[in-house]
């Protein structure tokens, strides 16, 4: 059964749907409670399941953390919010030493099923330290996985898999792409972590794109169509796991690839997935894999921020350049 | 809990039951039962033994580094026989004879310090979560299970300890204020020896006391002579008391010292004096226990001759376990990454196995 809703709204039933399912989840962070969070996530959650499974907690984003692991040392699934991305910060070292090395420092003894929900990356006009693209700094570290939706239906199924996850999963909600409505079926299966899909075949090109990034590539696929040239997409969704088979099958298909992110280019997921591929494809490759990325610069204003974020335009420039001439 | 500043406020000096040359003090607070005393010395003994003969494995080059807790060992044991099985325990690394008192294998808690992996014990099984070598990080862990155990409705206590130089972590803080406003069953124990490695503590903190930190979170704070293991039993078994009986997060600092170096990699003539260290010894907890015990005509030769022979079963226990090279298995580096190894690393797997084949 399809539905016309937000991705907020699935979001919001999947923390629905999994908390009925299971009494262990529970739900923190800032504002979630009675507010139902700033983005308004966990609206209705508090009323629906009591203050002790769904509350707010001190303003200390290491703290939330911090008692998240714990509660998953003892039983418990926890889903926290980090209010926005650069305000997660606070709490990297919970994430990182701890969080994502427990199950490894006690060889399987402790588990930590949690879900890091964080709205992230920019393109809503938000001030500074409300914007970061930090994927790159998650997906460095072993012991987690990191995914990003890019529409209603996958952020559901996604988040269901990520709390169903006995790991813990860092959860990255592209803030843009929140209120945009979509056409879903959210009792429809969607493919678990570690699985990358097509979102639109093609045979000229292939663009790899997650998150936020994704309909910015759909989007220069189409306009590509009009222009005669059929542009592939490949939607990454689990950054890690990463998916190289589907990734590597879909470039072996057009021979030519773009990688599209907002997060800047240096040292980034776009960075892995042009050095996985390259590794994997070279002999299928006519053209170097180009990238469209996020300048390697602080995050701008909000007035600026369009000269930043890929567009369609860098898209359709970048495959233009991708030494057609040579075919 | 109370929000009345003056009754969260900690004593003017830490709470003594015996003095340093055993003589029982005056105060208005019972001694603990002699039963409890008598068990509380042969764990003095046995974790004084397990600190000598870590050290000595040391020098033998069996373990890799040892930060030893000789001189605090009445902290130790007191902040374990203070718990009931159901309880946790959230020890750092420094607090190894902890965790043997708690019933743990003591070679399989020396894995950590040997480097054959980084945590030997099962945390679930135990309730002592793996030693925390990042400070004050595992307090919200502690506060995390402690929260987990009261929404289900369990009488569990955790049991978190640390030491002066990570009550100026910000994972303390928060661990503190989280506790207090979620009223968990949490016993911070702090373990204040006056040095952070090398950092005295008047360099940590400008407060008047550790204990006095607990006011500004609602948290009722209290000082213990941490060489004095009958004032510790009474102060931590009365917090605890406390916290399952629903009255919230407890902190109480004890005041003892490092009188050995950091770890076997220090050097301690760096930045102290033997002047400072030497009044210490004076002040070692097993003597003025066994003082005390021996003027009650609690403890004769036989008895204490009785428990160090029990010791020296645990010091075998470790010469043999740690004797020779630990086995290891490469797979165990990829196997606990995740639940399930991602595809990637069953190709790093591989990659090692072929090396492995070749070799």
């Amino acid at each position: 059964m399809t539905e016309k809703l937000t991705m907020a709204a699935a979001l919001n039933r999947a923390l629905r749907d999994a908390m009925r399912a299971d009494d262990t989840v529970v739900m923190f962070g800032e504002d979630v409670g009675p507010l139902g969070g700033v983005f308004r996530i966990t609206d209705g959650l508090t009323a629906e399941f009591g203050d002790q499974r769904c509350f707010d907690t001190p303003l200390a984003e290491s703290g939330i953390l911090g008692m998240a692991i714990g509660m998953a040392m003892n039983g418990m699934r926890p889903v926290v919010e980090m209010q926005f991305d650069a305000f997660a910060y606070p709490a990297f070292e919970q994430v990182v030493s701890h969080a994502a090395k427990m199950r490894n420092r006690t060889r399987g003894k402790l588990t930590v099923p949690i879900v890091i929900r964080i709205p992230y990356a920019g393109g809503i006009g938000g001030v500074e330290h409300h914007c970061d693209s930090s994927e790159a700094y998650y997906a460095h570290t072993p012991g987690l996985h990191v995914v990003a939706p890019s529409d209603p239906a996958d952020a559901y199924g996604l988040l269901r898999h990520a709390i169903a996850s006995d790991d813990p999963v860092v959860f990255l909600e592209p803030k843009k792409l929140y209120f945009a409505r979509a056409e879903a079926d959210l009792t429809a299966p969607v493919p678990p972590i570690g699985t990358a899909v097509i979102r639109r075949p093609g045979t000229d090109a292939t663009l790899i794109a997650y998150g936020p990034a994704v309909p910015v590539a759909l989007e220069a696929a189409e306009a590509a169509a009009q222009e005669g040239r059929s542009l592939q997409v490949v939607d990454v969704r689990s950054i890690v796991p990463f998916d190289d088979d589907t990734v590597c099958d879909a470039v072996r298909s057009t021979g030519r690839a773009v990688v599209v992110a907002e997060a800047a280019g240096f040292g980034s997921v776009s960075a892995e997935v042009v050095a996985r591929v390259t590794e994997r494809c070279f002999h299928w490759l006519h053209a170097p894999i180009r990238r469209v990325t996020g300048f390697d610069i602080p995050y701008p204003p909000p007035k600026l921020e369009h000269f930043h974020l890929p567009s369609v335009d860098r898209v359709l420039d970048a495959v233009d350049d991708l030494q057609w001439e040579d075919a | 809990m109370t929000r009345d500043a003056a009754l969260l406020l900690p004593s003017t000096e830490p709470v003594t039951l015996i003095d340093p040359d055993g003589h029982p003090v005056p105060v208005g607070q019972d001694m603990p039962d002699p039963q409890a005393l008598l068990h509380a010395y042969a764990a003095l003994i046995a974790a004084r033994r397990l600190n000598d003969q870590a050290g000595a494995l040391v020098r033998q080059g069996r373990l890799a580094v040892y930060p030893s807790s000789h001189g605090q060992e009445a902290c130790q044991v007191a902040c374990v026989q203070v718990l009931d099985d159901g309880d946790w325990l959230f020890p750092t690394y420094r607090d190894t004879a902890a965790i043997v008192a708690r019933g743990v294998d003591p070679v399989q808690a020396l894995t950590l310090l040997r480097g054959d992996w980084h945590n030997g014990y099962d945390p679930a099984a135990t309730r002592v979560a793996p030693q925390a070598t990042p400070l004050a990080t595992h307090l919200l862990h502690a506060v995390g299970v402690a929260h987990a155990a009261r929404l289900r409705g369990e009488p569990t206590v955790v049991m978190a300890t640390c030491g002066d130089g990570a009550t100026s972590e910000g994972d303390f803080h928060e661990a503190l204020n989280f506790a207090a406003v979620f009223r968990t069953p949490v016993v911070f124990f702090v373990q204040n020896n006056h040095y952070a490695i090398s950092v005295p503590l008047d360099r940590q903190t400008a407060a008047p006391s550790l204990a006095h930190k607990g006011v500004g979170y609602g948290i009722p704070g209290e000082r213990v002579d941490g060489n004095d293991v009958a004032a510790l039993l009474s102060v931590l078994g009365a917090a605890v008391d406390r916290a399952r009986s629903g009255d919230g997060p407890q902190l109480i600092e004890a005041h003892t010292y490092r009188v050995q170096a950091h770890t076997n990699a220090d050097d301690p003539g760096r930045y102290r004096s033997a002047d400072e260290v030497t009044p210490w010894l004076a002040k070692d907890p097993i003597m003025r226990l066994e003082t005390f015990l021996r003027g009650r005509g609690l403890l004769d030769d036989d008895t204490i001759a009785a428990y160090v022979e029990q010791a020296s079963l645990v010091a075998e226990r470790m010469r043999t376990g740690l004797a020779g090279e630990p086995e290891t298995d490469y797979r165990d580096l990829f196997a606990h990454v995740y639940a399930e190894p991602t595809p990637q690393l069953l190709d790093q797997q591989a990659l090692v196995a072929d090396e492995v084949s070749r070799d």
